[in-house]
Order: C-alpha cells, then structure tokens, then sequence
C-alpha cells in the first residue's frame, strides 16, 4: 500500500463530520432545541419536568398517527391527503354519538376505525383508479366530511361519559398502566420514601413517594429487548459483510437504549406509562415494520421513485396508490378516537389544521417532497421536534400568533436542509 | 466562392466519462443547405447544442466563428440574438396555446407589462403565410397536425430574425407528402439567400436538398462531401462514410453455443398507437427466437423496436393488439400486465434506464430484488437477508463496481446502472429477454462486459432479443437478424450473410417504396 493510498483509507474510516451532520441534521436540531427551551432564563429545566413530557406525548398523540398514514402517501412520490382532520372529527363525532346512545365501547371502537377505513378505501378509489389527482379527491374529503361531521353533531359538542374509552384512549389521571408491581408489593412503599437519601438523591424528593415502578421496569424491559435484537442484528450483518465497522451501530444502540431509559424514568416520576402512548408505539412499530420489511412497503418507495419502472417491474402501481390512501383513513381513525378521548367529547371543528401538522412532521423528518425517500423514524424525529418547539413556546411564553410563524419557519429550513443536501450529492 | 457563415473549429466536448465530439469541424457558406448526417449518438446533436448554446461556452473546447467573429454563448438567448435559431426534433409547442402565442412564447411583442396582443397575431400571421400555412394565428396548436406543426416552428424560428436555421431531423415525424412540402419550403428559403443546417437520417433527402454533407461518426467529423456534381452524391457513398468503420474484437466470441429449438413466436402481431388509435406502430409483425440463439432487431429511431419488444412484455404499450403469441410451441393468450408477461418468463430490459428502468432514488439491493420480490421473501414479508447474498451473487456475477450493494443507484455510472437492470431482470429468471438498446450510453469498456453476460446468457439457453440502432454491435452479437423500418419488419438475414450496407440498403429501400 502506497502512502496516498494508506492517507485514503484512513480517510475513508475516520469520522467524516459532514456527513455526520447531514445525516443527522434534525437530531441535532431537537437536541440543540430543548437544550435552549431547558436553559431559558427564569424558565430553566421546565421543559424536562416529568408533566411536561407526559403531557408532550399526550397532545400530539394524533400527529405521530396521521404522520404516519401521511408518510406512506408522500412516499407515492410526494402525495399528500388533506381530508384527515375532517375525518378525525367525523370519525370522532359517529364514535361519540354512538356511545352516547349507549352502544358497547368495543363495538364503538371498531366501528370508529371501520369508517376511517371505508373512508380510505373510498378517497383511494378515486385517486387510483380514477386517476383524480390526491390533492383534490382529499380537498373535496376534506370539505365533505367536516360537512358531515356538522350534520353528524347538529353542530353541537357531545361528551363521553364511558370511563373505560376515556381511560384507555384519553389523558387524564386514570389514563395509566396502574402500578402494578407497587400495588402488589406494598413493602417496596419504605425504600421509595423521602428517608431513603440515596435514592431520593436520585430520582428527586418531590418524586419517589409515588414513583411509578411498573413504568420504569417496562421501559428497563424495552430497552434490553431493543439491545438484544440490535446485537443480534449487527452479529448477523458482520458475518455476511453488510457492514465493515461495528461502531456507529454499537453507539446508535446506546444512545437509543438510554433515551428509553430516561423516558421512561420521567414517566415513571409523574404518573407512568400513559395508555396513549401504547397506542402509538404500537402504530410506529407496525408501519415502522411494513415500511421496511414488507413487499408492499417496497413497492411503496419504488412508485414514489420510479412508478414507469416499477409498473414494468410487473407491480400494480394503481394498488399501492390505494393501499397508501385505505391506511391512511384507518389511521385517521385511530386518530380519530385518541382526539375524543382526550377531548373527552367532540366539537363539530376538532381535527382542523391536523393535516398539516402530519404533513410537516413528514417533511421535517426528510421525507422527500418528490417521493421515494422518507423513514418512520424520520417522521418520528420530526414530530417530537414539533411538539418540543410547540411546548417550548408555550412554556416561554411566546405568543400564540408567533407559535404559527415560527414553526412556517422551521418547517421551511428544515426542507431547505434537505434539498440543499440532496443538491451537493448531484 | 460564398462568404462562411458559420465555422466551428476542434470542437471537443466530453460528458463524464463519455467524450461526446472529438476535435469536430464544420464550415457551413452563407446560403446554403448544409446536411449533418451519422448515426444515432454520433454527436450530431451534441454539435448544434453546442452551437446554440444550450452547452455554454466553457463547457467545451475549440471555437465557434460566425460572421468572422469568435462567439462565446452563454445561453439559448444568445445565440438566438444573432440569429441562430435551432429547431429541435421534438416539437417545443404548448398544445393549449394558439399558434400566435406559441411563435411569440418568450419573446412576446410589446411593452414589458402588456403584450400587444393585435401586434402579435399580426406579425405572427405574416410568418405563417411565408411558410405556406393558411390557418389563422389565432388557431390552438392541437387542432392541427404535426406537418403543420413543424410548419409553425419554422414560422416561430422565422419570427426570432433567423439567419442560421438548425433543423434537427425535422421530417421524423412526418409523413412522405408533407416531408417533400418540407422540403420545398427550405430550397424556396435558400433562394432568399437563408442559411440552413439539416440533420437527418433519411439520406433521399440529403442528396434531394443538401449542398454539402457532412458526416459525422463517434464524435469527429469524417468528410464533407459537395453535392453540386450532375448526379446527386449516390446514397451508397454517404452510407460509407456513415458506417465505416473497422471492427476488431469489439466484441466477444460466442462459441459452443447450441441452438435448440422455437421458444418464443409472434405472427401478424400489430400494435396501435396508444394516442392515435388509428396509427400502427407495430405492422404485421411475424417473428421467432430460439433458445440460445441472439437476435438482433435493428432499425433507426421510429421504427417501432421499442414498441414492439413492449407490446410482446404484456402489452405495456400500445392499444389495440392483435396477433398470436406462442411460448414453447403453446399459444399463450397474455393479459394486458406486465406481471403476467413475467410470470410467463418474459422479460423487458429498456432502453431509458433512468426513466422507466431503476429506482435511482433506491440501493443496488433494492433495484435486483424488484421484479422478483416474491423470490426473496415469505408471505410477503422480504428476508432482508437473503435480498441481500442474491444482490452480492449478482454484484459478483456481472462485475458490478461499487463499495456495497447499499449504494444508490443514483450515484453509479451508467455502465453500472445498466448492469443493475439486467441484474434485475436476470434475477426474474426470464426465458426470453427483451434488451432494448443495452449498451446505449456507455463506455467500451462497459460495452464489452454487457456482452459478454449477452453471451452467458445465451449460453444458459436463454432467448435474447438484442434491439439496437448501432449496426456494428447488431451485425457482431445477433445470430440472426431482423430489419425493421416505419413498424414493419422489412428484413430478415443471417449474420454470416449481413453486411452494414445490405442492412441500410434494406431500409432505405423499404422507406422510398412507402
């Protein structure tokens, strides 16, 4: 090996930081984000409170859902449905009037998700097969259903009374997994007690009396799964040669096996593991999988890439077109349901504006306005930053007026990030 | 002797990896007709982009001299302000517009805020008339036809001052009478004293209104020929120039091949145009291939190879088919999928990869595994795994250059992106492959190794259908070979029989008797 060819090599191995902030461009703008929200002057740290983060979740438990509905249409090569606030509400309003007239919650639920479903199914008739371009099937959506969702209400908010829908689906205080594992083990009451220094050194003094221990173990549980199938993964990708280096792997899988912990750990310090959030890792995971893993997630990526190629490929385009559109409405369903439960009700306007907050999660986590590319975990990532930047404003005060344009702001700059990244690779 | 008008001196371009001219001249005197003639991908249109300056100046090297000054375009504009006006074979027109409007589109008439719409149409209705065109300026340009379309980008190029008029194969898509029409209208110009530069494939019309030829072949100009003896310059002399070249171990030798028996058949198959439903683009096909046998299937641009070879992969093109396709001996009725036509073990590999080939956006994996996903998964969920050692097996096979099979289509050469087509439809494990145009675009060296695997595959039995306008290539791999012109198969010959010139005289032949 020659002396420029060793210089090269090392080049190639050592850590390239243009790359590393290109691809990581928005992890780095959430941490750089709450690192300021948590260090505002007169407001330090509040961000990080326990509450605040239970409460992150819980308010935008529909933009993760209908993110992720949105996600698999951009990746049809950039189509969005503008339709799913209106069917958030419709859905919301046929679930609410149907459990107001007393109908089983179960039934009530399917039901919910059922229409969501239909409604998916029909918008995607019309833009697969009938070829009305997805902007304007779901603008009319979008227009019809809050129609609907008028008559549905006669223009009036109903209310839910059943307990059970709103503890599962909704956020009040009864909205947790119950700690099971104190409540069985009542002895475990004197060593999470303000007496035990040690301990409250750690988890805080205003939090160990109730802290949630079924909360932390569950989240202990999932982050030792997670390592253990990373490590397998990476054994697996080292024998057939996928990957040469183990390292950024090995440091990926800390850092998320850490953030697990902490969540975890500050959910277990309010009220532990709200049922919401069930839902929603339950919805990441499944499509997070399907994106992935699947023959039609494929097919998904390919149409948004190259439909003319796919299509000679001997994939039926029009099909995943309305595969995109029919889980979307399901989605929106689902959407649909955690809305009333943590509205307790609904009003004849709720879900407005819902869309676009899907659609800026999407693009914020780089999926790519043309189709094609885009991660779960991208959208992820650019939901929670979102939601950090919403609650942050909040906390400091910022008007609401201001709220709206700095986040026009931030949704435009992050989409410039990716362009102009994409540009250089030209 | 005439004033030059127009000289391009060493005029040398290079595209990543590709030199597209090489040290190319051109001297062009006011007032004359001046044919560009050579095959596709010669360079002939790369040189009136240059000219035009769609490739600006800094792009490429040598000089262009027009009117004895040296000129350095930047930019369309540019060129067009001293007029040199190019006139592009796919017609740049707005259908929805009229035809005043389109003649006038970035170059409107009157103030900066407010088009003089009266002015317009008058001026635009001058030129039409000039160009022998009786309907009024005011008319869409999609209620008439293409012969009358390309009559209104003379008439817009007329309208831009034009002094230097560039046709780029301006007949292609017309039919014989307005051709002639065409024509006639140049010569007419001519005597005005305009000055003009034709490019065209269709060497009857060279020697019917050309002054002088010139013939361009892989990138550097070979002769000018004068056409101003008694007799016009015999088609058999251009074609010469056109095709002479040597070939010497271009390409590889297929040996022990053994020929078995039909696998794939068509008779009286017609396609008709998807868009105009009354225009066949496949006439009364009837053809065969055998197993490990190549056959080659040349014709010029148009011809209707693509058409066909897409009509055969479950009718992905065209409408209205008829004819009988046997696989095996046994009549197979195909629907209209290209599903089906894999299922059958028929595979299309196209001629544009980038636009309906790969998935650029997408890794080399993800490319091999598309047309057969079902191979590599269960129940529809994909074994990443084994997705994975198949795209390697395939990276091996064919030589593919890359760090990982994790690469991006995107970011590969074109020799390497076609090598990730035909991995994946290798990877479909066809019978029969349709290669369409497989080599256009790349280097040698790539050229040769699409060969070879031309020749594995061929060697394992398999059917190839080799489609391509580079006449040495069809003339050095085909088996047998097929001549189709204007949707027709006009020629069938060995390939020990073949020769450049029977082939072209085939053609040609077949196209006047029309």
């Amino acid at each position: 090996m020659t002396m420029s060819e060793k210089r090269a090599a090392k080049a190639t191995r050592s850590f390239n930081l243009g790359e590393f902030f290109q691809k990581y461009t928005m992890i780095i703008a959430l941490v750089v984000v709450t690192i300021i929200f948590s260090r505002w002057p007169g407001k330090e740290g509040l961000i990080l409170l326990p509450s605040n983060l239970t409460g992150l979740i819980a308010e935008n438990a529909y933009v993760f859902v209908l993110a992720t509905g949105m996600l698999l249409c951009i990746l049809t090569g950039g189509n969005i449905d503008l339709s799913v606030g209106s069917v958030v509400c419709f859905t919301a309003a046929v679930g609410c009037i149907m459990m107001a007239s007393g109908a089983n919650i179960w039934v009530t639920v399917l039901a919910m998700l059922a229409i969501g479903l239909a409604i998916g199914v029909f918008q995607g008739f019309w833009i697969a097969k009938l070829r009305v371009p997805a902007f304007i099937a779901t603008l009319a959506g979008m227009y019809a259903f809050r129609g609907f969702s008028n008559v549905v209400l006669n223009g009036y908010r109903v209310d839910i009374t059943n307990q059970t829908f709103l503890m599962l689906f909704g956020n009040g205080k009864t909205s947790f997994v119950p700690d099971v594992i104190r409540q069985q083990f009542t002895g475990l009451d004197s060593i999470f007690n303000k007496e035990n220094t040690a301990l409250a050194g750690i988890i805080g003094e205003n939090f160990i009396t109730n802290f949630n221990l079924t909360c932390m173990v569950l989240g202990a549980l999932a982050a030792l799964i997670f390592v253990i199938a990373r490590i397998r993964r990476i054994r697996v990708q080292k024998k057939l040669g996928i990957i040469q280096s183990t390292w950024g792997q090995v440091v990926s899988t800390v850092i998320i096996a850490l953030l697990v912990l902490w969540v975890a750990f500050k959910l277990s310090c309010y009220r532990g593991l709200p049922y919401v959030l069930i839902w929603i890792a339950l919805v990441l995971g499944i499509y997070a999988y399907i994106t992935t893993k699947t023959a039609i997630g494929r097919h998904l990526y390919a149409v948004g890439g190259n439909e003319k190629a796919t299509a000679l490929s001997g994939v039926k385009t029009r099909n995943v077109y309305w595969f995109a559109y029919a889980n979307i409405g399901l989605l929106a369903g689902l959407a649909g349901i955690l809305t009333a439960g943590r509205a307790k009700g609904i009003d004849p306007v709720y879900g407005e504006g819902y869309e676009m907050d899907a659609i800026a999660a999407c693009f914020i986590g780089g999926a790519s306005a043309y189709g094609g590319t885009g991660k779960v975990s991208g959208m992820i990532i650019g939901a929670i930053l979102m939601g950090v930047i919403n609650k942050g404003m909040i906390i400091v005060g910022v008007d609401a007026n201001y709220q709206k344009v700095v986040k026009g702001i931030v949704l435009l700059i992050a989409v410039m990030f990716d362009v102009l990244s994409k540009r250089q690779k030209r | 002797m005439a004033n030059i008008l127009l000289e391009m001196k060493n005029i040398t371009k290079t595209f990543p990896g590709v030199k597209a001219l090489d040290t190319v001249n051109l001297q062009v005197e006011e007032g004359e007709i001046h044919a560009l003639v050579g095959e596709n991908g010669a360079g002939k249109s790369t040189l009136m982009n240059v000219l035009s300056g769609i490739y600006p100046h800094g792009t490429y090297e040598g000089d262009i001299i027009y009117n004895g000054q040296v000129c350095r375009f930047s930019n369309i504009k540019d060129s067009e302000k001293l007029g040199i006006v190019i006139i592009h074979q796919e017609l740049a027109l707005v259908p929805e517009m009229t035809i005043g409007e389109n003649m006038y589109l970035g170059n409107e008439v009157g103030h900066k805020f407010a088009i003089n719409w009266n002015k317009t149409y008058a001026e635009a209705d001058k030129y039409l008339k000039m160009v022998g065109l009786e309907e009024s300026s005011k008319t869409l340009v999609k209620t008439i036809g293409t012969g009358k379309q390309q009559l209104v980008e003379i008439a817009k190029a007329l309208a831009k001052k034009a002094k230097l008029l560039i046709l780029d194969e301006p007949t292609s898509s017309l039919n014989e009478e307005d051709s002639r029409a065409l024509l006639d209208l140049m010569l007419s110009f001519k005597k005005q004293g305009m000055t003009m530069i034709i490019i065209t494939h269709k060497l009857n019309e060279v020697a019917y209104v050309a002054d002088k030829i010139t013939v361009i072949r892989d990138g550097t100009t070979i002769e000018t020929i004068d056409n101003h003896g008694k007799e016009p310059v015999s088609e058999e002399r251009i074609i010469k120039g056109m095709v002479g070249r040597e070939i010497t171990n271009r390409f590889p030798k297929r040996e022990g091949v053994k020929i078995g028996e039909v696998e794939m058949e068509i008779s009286h198959w017609t396609v008709h145009h998807p868009l105009y439903p009354e225009r066949k683009v496949v006439d009364d096909v009837s053809m065969y291939v055998r197993k490990g046998e190549v056959v080659g299937i040349y014709g010029l641009m148009g011809a209707g190879r693509t058409e066909l070879a897409m009509s055969i992969f479950g009718q992905s093109y065209g409408v209205n088919f008829s004819g009988e396709l046997k696989l095996d001996g046994k009549n197979v009725k195909m629907k209209k999928s290209e599903a089906d036509a894999i299922r059958h073990k028929i595979a299309y590999v196209t001629e544009d990869r980038k636009g309906n080939g790969l998935v650029l956006s997408q890794s080399i994996k993800v490319n091999t595994s598309l047309a057969n996903l079902g191979a590599i998964s269960s129940h529809t969920v994909i074994d990443g795994d084994r997705e994975y050692a198949v795209a390697e097996e395939y990276r091996n096979k064919l030589k593919i250059k890359t760090p990982s099979v994790e690469q991006l289509v995107g970011n590969l050469s074109g020799g390497n992106q076609q090598k990730v087509l035909l991995a994946k439809w290798m990877f479909a494990e066809p019978d029969v492959l349709l290669l369409d145009e497989p080599t256009r675009g790349i280097d040698v060296g790539a050229k040769y190794e699409i060969y070879c695997i031309i020749n594995d595959l061929a060697a394992a039995g398999k059917c190839v259908i080799l489609i391509s306008s580079e006449l040495p290539e069809v003339l050095g791999m085909s088996d047998r070979i097929y001549i189709m012109n204007e949707a027709k198969i006009v020629g069938e010959m060995k390939a020990e029989e073949a020769t450049q010139e029977k082939i072209m005289t085939a053609i040609l032949r077949s196209g006047r008797g029309a």
